[in-house]
């Protein structure tokens, strides 16, 4: 029984560290409906602030904890003014992949200044321990405590008594009316910034004092936690988002008691499809419908989408299938090679994102449902790949539309947030059924590609192989877009409303894109795994979605010549031009910046 | 269906009273407004004196409301100048404009609905600094509205339409404007609130403080309006003193149609 | 459900006391509408009279919280857009929804959308899958469907002079505001409607577009089509309407012939305002003088 009080006491404590990104997150999306996707950065670099004073400038706690608080309210100032002031025009969705560029920035500076290992951070309190009904706190424990409680009250002192304070809720309320009450909405966009931010990072230092440990890499998780503890509770919603940080605090203990600490972040996320599907209103409301939330449209330029004549087209691909005699270089082939079956996941998101306009944001674990699909029935059932890996696009045809199915409903953001969330939980599902997927060892071994027993051995084979898949994939894409078909998947990306008017089912044509583009990622994924020969939960993750995105964006949004044109420029170009992947995220980060700052629509437009 | 052809009522042949002799405290000269690229006001000219009360008529579609808007900088017009006690109001933005000062009664009132009433009022007072005028401000309010008096504490959203009504001009006055602009005051509200709301825009006008008024209902309009301006796909169509338009068979035409815009130069 | 006897067939629209409440307020209060086929019904009315939530429950985008819709003797209450559409019913929206992005021509084309064979739902997921077979591999049937399609959509455009057929690849959102109304209604007529819903079909539109829009209706008026429509402008309502419909707070307050409703003192009263109850000290007639 003790330990369940325990597991209790310890729900609560992380529930406050997570209360401490979610009031953020909320204060932030109540006065400019964007969810901070670089929230979780800034709690990574709250960490590194606080590690810094403490360990190179020996500064007390607590001067350590004031300089964290103030260094990333700076950089929440900044956020604002780069990622949210230049946008206000834009489509709804441009802040948000513009937060991303922007975590992705600074995640890569903060891998390149400190390296990528883990560091302890030094908990300089004196060793108190508190009995509590048979449960043992520390003193980072009270401490985490008094903190967490301690801005809770500060906050509620702010918004209640303080003249910016009230501008904040009134601006968050109503921004038109506060607006003509006199109140500056660009400033008050930026104060609260800045105290989000500085939440954020005091939370990221508390966490590394709590699990003694800190890296580049800790913000991604951080920023889904809190938008899941903020969705939880309501988007926008502070005292909501405080409950729902508890309440996942509280799941997370409770669940890792039971199952096991690698299914942590399953129930997170587990708890908001959960969420989503019933609740997308959060715990305390009690409408079922969807906030009216303005459609997220996506970055379709007025200007004609450039036109590439079809002989261009075809020569190009001629070049493409060429190469191999120009080049016998083994390294720029295999690059090429990679290339192709990045293009084929971007053809599958630009279908879904660009064409249709869900723009999801977990894409990545359908190449991992392919890729494993394919491994585990040549390896287990000793099929040849050449069978293997149609089937795994069906496979991931049928599970992945099946997974997504349920947030149809759902637009603009929650979309987004939902593909996100089902893209984490096909990975850590991939990550802990132990007795289908092997756990974390991954698959070994996986056969090399042949067709019926004639082994494609040699680079060339391959190369071609592969290349006459994508070109296959993208010619039967492009029959699809030039139909009645095409022409549906539009009408629901411009107008669902209209288009229903018209006798258009949006979860059908919905369902049909998500089939379709499952198919290409699936297929791309068993190329993948037959390539590599050895595949695990991390092979495709949640950085190779946002990646998938930028070559989307970057090619143009529903263009296929663009997503191939995409892939090729940011998976090949760089590792052909010996970029060091320590810089590759950094510059990907920067090229979605400017991309939805300066040309969303990308290299060439709409189609 | 008499199909005379519309003698337009400028307001320069208005008898000039003692308030239009001073120069006037508003003035839209030559607006055109867009909404991408639909125009929504044809060169429109208004202009409101000190101390009067103004109403802005018009059936739907005729550009009321955005003239509203216009006023208040949440749109920018395309040409023409809007000019605020002798200075240029054109381009700034509202959080400016409404420290120059004018107040907004909103449409439907747009409330602060999770804060109080008390935090409501005091959200009027937002531009304000000196805490001793606003205090005795607030104390004025409560005894011109005792109805807001007595829901001091509760959220705003839980107030009636009526209520809600009350709340929304008391804010505004708050800030001790010069000009109050209230877009349709009467909208949704039962004939009780209809009638105060009505009185207390004479009550407070008396006391010097001039309001603008769009107004879909016109006779309740022009029952405390000294002069008013119909407007019609955009442009003014008639214009004159409260009792010349409240006696003239036009309007009905003005509201419900017909082929009068053809008849407005400018 | 199929169509009752003649008589009742020749009714298209059959609303009966249908009432939408928001909260506490009755946006619609048991309003009573009939439509009879070939007839032109205007619905006028105030601000917040209540006509686009009667036309949103008409059309399928809101549901009434009784009463009941009844079209071409089924009753459809409750129905969902997509399958009123299938049902013939076509619509346009105040201020105009055309397909931005899309091309005139692809606008109008959704337009058949319901009615098309190659749409067509078939079976859970089988259909979706024979759909996306049909698109991909084109055979005979389908190509030949989609070529008469362009050839009656081309048409189509045809009778709007040389306002949409020279734009015709041009996406809808470079079309100006007149234009692009053209198009929803070059769509909406794709579908080959059983009855037409426009909904404020001038709005923002100045005296010769409205001119030409108003010549529009009263030529699909003289085809046959039913049509029912959401008006400000008076003058146009009397010179298109076979009756007219007035609402004003939800509720309706007149109908009956054009001239009837414009002479009713109800309706002159419910526009210009009500003459209110209780006295009201000091009017200012005496400032103005």
């Amino acid at each position: 029984m003790t330990a369940w009080f325990d597991y209790t006491i310890n729900g609560l404590i992380v529930g406050n560290i997570y209360a401490l990104l979610a009031v953020g997150l909320a204060l932030i999306f109540g006065v400019s409906h964007l969810i901070n996707f670089a929230h979780g950065s800034v709690y990574m670099v709250g960490g590194f602030i606080g590690w810094l004073c403490l360990t190179r400038l020996g500064l007390p706690l607590p001067v350590a904890l004031v300089a964290t608080i103030a260094g990333c309210a700076l950089l929440g100032v900044v956020i604002e003014r780069i990622g949210l002031r230049p946008l206000q025009g834009a489509a709804r969705i441009a802040p948000l992949l513009a937060t991303i560029g922007i975590s992705f920035v600074l995640d890569q500076l903060a891998q390149i200044v400190f390296g990528p290992d883990p560091r302890p951070v030094p908990s300089s309190l004196p060793e108190w321990t508190l009995s509590l009904g048979g449960a043992t706190l520390g003193s980072l424990d009270l401490l985490i405590a008094a903190i967490g409680i301690g801005a809770a009250a500060v906050l509620y002192v702010f918004l209640r008594f303080t003249r910016l304070g009230w501008a904040v809720r009134a601006t968050a309320q109503d921004r038109d009316a506060a607006q003509q009450m006199g109140v500056n909405v660009n400033a008050v966009n930026q104060a609260v910034f800045a105290i989000a931010c500085g939440l954020g990072g005091l939370s990221g230092l508390l966490v590394g004092m709590y699990y003694n440990s800190i890296d580049p890499a800790m913000g991604f998780q951080a920023t889904l936690k809190g938008v899941v503890a903020l969705l939880i509770g309501g988007l926008g919603n502070v005292p909501g988002a405080i409950a729902g940080s508890l309440l996942l605090g509280l799941v997370e203990s409770y669940g890792v008691a039971l199952f096991g600490t690698s299914y942590r972040d399953l129930f997170a996320f587990v708890l908001l499809l959960a969420f989503l599907v019933w609740r997308p209103n959060g715990l305390f409301s009690s409408s079922r419908r969807l906030p009216p939330e303005p459609l997220t449209g996506t970055f379709l330029s007025n200007r004609k989408a450039v036109r590439i004549p079809p002989r261009v087209i075809v020569a190009v691909v001629a070049l493409a299938f060429v190469v191999p005699f120009v080049t016998p270089s083994a390294y720029v082939l295999q690059t090429l090679t990679n290339g192709w079956i990045y293009g084929l996941l971007a053809l599958s998101l630009t279908l879904v994102a660009g064409t249709v306009g869900q723009i999801s944001l977990g894409h990545a674990a359908l190449l991992l449902i392919g890729a494993y699909a394919s491994a585990l029935l040549s390896v287990n059932l000793g099929w040849s790949p050449a069978v293997t890996i149609p089937l795994a696009g069906l496979i991931t045809a049928a599970i992945g539309t099946l997974l997504v199915y349920p947030s149809f409903r759902l637009r603009g953001h929650y979309v987004s947030i939902a593909t996100l969330g089902i893209g984490e939980i096909i990975g850590l599902v991939v990550l802990n059924w132990d007795s289908l997927t092997r756990g974390p060892v991954g698959i070994t071994g996986i056969a090399p590609l042949s067709l019926f027993g004639w082994q494609l051995t040699g680079v060339r084979a391959v190369y071609w192989f592969t290349l006459a898949v994508l070109v296959l994939l993208a010619l039967l894409q492009v029959r699809l877009l030039r139909s009645h078909l095409g022409r549906t998947w539009r009408a629901i990306r411009e107008d669902d409303v209209a288009a229903r008017a018209y006798g258009v089912r949006p979860n059908r044509y919905k369902a049909i894109a998500f089939a379709c583009g499952g198919l290409a990622a699936g297929i791309g994924g068993g190329i993948a795994a037959h390539l590599y020969s050895y595949i695990n939960y991390q092979s495709f993750d949640s950085q190779v979605s946002i990646l998938a995105l930028t070559m989307v964006i970057l090619g143009g949004l529903g263009s296929v010549v663009g997503a191939v044109a995409g892939a090729i420029a940011l998976i090949s170009l760089p590792e052909l031009f010996r970029f060091a992947a320590d810089y590759r995220m950094l510059i990907y980060g920067v090229i979605l910046l400017l991309l939805v700052r300066f040309r969303p629509q990308g290299l060439f437009g709409a189609v | 269906m008499s199909t005379s052809s519309l003698h337009l009522v400028s307001s320069h042949d208005l008898p000039t009273t003692q308030l239009a002799m001073t120069e006037p405290l508003l003035k839209l000269d030559q607006i055109d407004t867009f909404y991408g690229q639909i125009q929504v006001h044809f060169g429109l000219n208004l202009s409101i004196g000190r101390g009067e009360i103004v109403s802005l008529l018009g059936g739907n579609a005729s550009g009321k409301s955005t003239a509203m808007k216009v006023i208040l900088g949440l749109h920018k017009p395309r040409n023409g100048t809007i000019s605020f006690d002798g200075k240029p109001l054109n381009g700034l933005p509202t959080s400016q404009i409404v420290r120059r000062g004018i107040a907004s009664v909103p449409e439907a009132r747009r409330l602060f609905g999770d804060m109080t009433v008390r935090e409501n009022l005091l959200m009027g007072a937002f531009v304000r600094s000196d805490r001793a005028g606003i205090a005795a401000d607030y104390e004025r309010m409560l005894e011109l509205f005792p109805r807001v008096k007595e829901r001091l504490t509760q959220r705003a959203g839980t107030l009636s339409g009526g209520e809600q009504q009350m709340l929304a001009m008391a804010r505004a006055l708050m800030s001790r404007p010069a000009l109050v602009c209230m877009d349709e005051p009467t909208m949704g509200l039962s004939p009780l609130y209809v009638d105060k709301v009505l009185e207390l825009i004479q009550t407070i006008n008396r006391q010097g403080i001039t309001f603008f008024m769009v107004e879909q209902n016109a006779s309740l309009a022009l029952q405390i309006a000294h002069r008013g301006y119909v407007l019609q796909t955009g442009r003014v169509v008639l214009s004159g003193t409260a009792s010349e338009l409240l006696g003239d068979q036009r309007i009905r035409d003005a509201y419900l149609g017909g082929s009068l815009a053809a008849e407005t130069a400018s | 459900m199929t169509s009752s006897s003649s008589a009742g067939a020749d009714i298209l629209f059959d609303v009966r006391r249908v009432t939408r409440r928001f909260g506490g307020l009755v946006a619609v209060d048991e309003v009573n509408l009939s439509v009879a086929r070939g007839e032109c019904v205007s619905v006028i009315g105030p601000n917040g009279a209540g006509k686009s939530t009667l036309f949103n429950l008409l059309t399928g985008i809101d549901t009434p919280d009784s009463g009941s819709v009844r079209f071409g003797g089924e009753d459809v209450t409750g129905m969902a857009p997509e399958q009123l559409a299938a049902r013939g019913v076509a619509r346009t929206f105040q201020h105009g929804r055309v397909f931005g992005n899309l091309s005139v021509l692809d606008n109008v084309l959704i337009g058949a959308h319901a009615r098309l064979a190659m749409t067509r739902r078939g079976w859970p997921v089988v259909g979706a899958f024979a759909e996306v077979l049909r698109a991909l591999i084109g055979p005979a049937p389908v190509r030949r469907e989609e070529a008469e399609l362009r050839d009656e959509v081309k048409a189509l455009l045809a009778r709007f002079g040389t306002r949409l057929a020279p734009r015709i690849d041009e996406p809808a959102h470079s079309l100006s505001y007149a234009n692009r109304r053209r198009v929803e209604i070059a769509r909406a007529l794709a579908l080959r409607p059983r009855i037409l819903l426009l909904d404020e079909p001038t709005a923002g539109m100045n005296e010769s577009e409205t001119a030409e829009m108003l010549e529009l209706i009263l030529e699909l008026k003289r085809d046959g089509l039913t049509i029912l429509l959401i008006e400000h402008k008076l003058d146009l309502v009397m010179r298109l309407s076979d009756r007219v419909l007035v609402l004003d707070d939800g509720r309706k307050i007149a109908s009956g012939l054009p001239d009837e409703v414009r002479n009713d003192p109800a309706v002159i009263e419910a526009y210009l305002g009500h003459r209110h109850v209780g006295a009201q000290a000091g009017r200012n007639e005496t400032a103005a003088a």
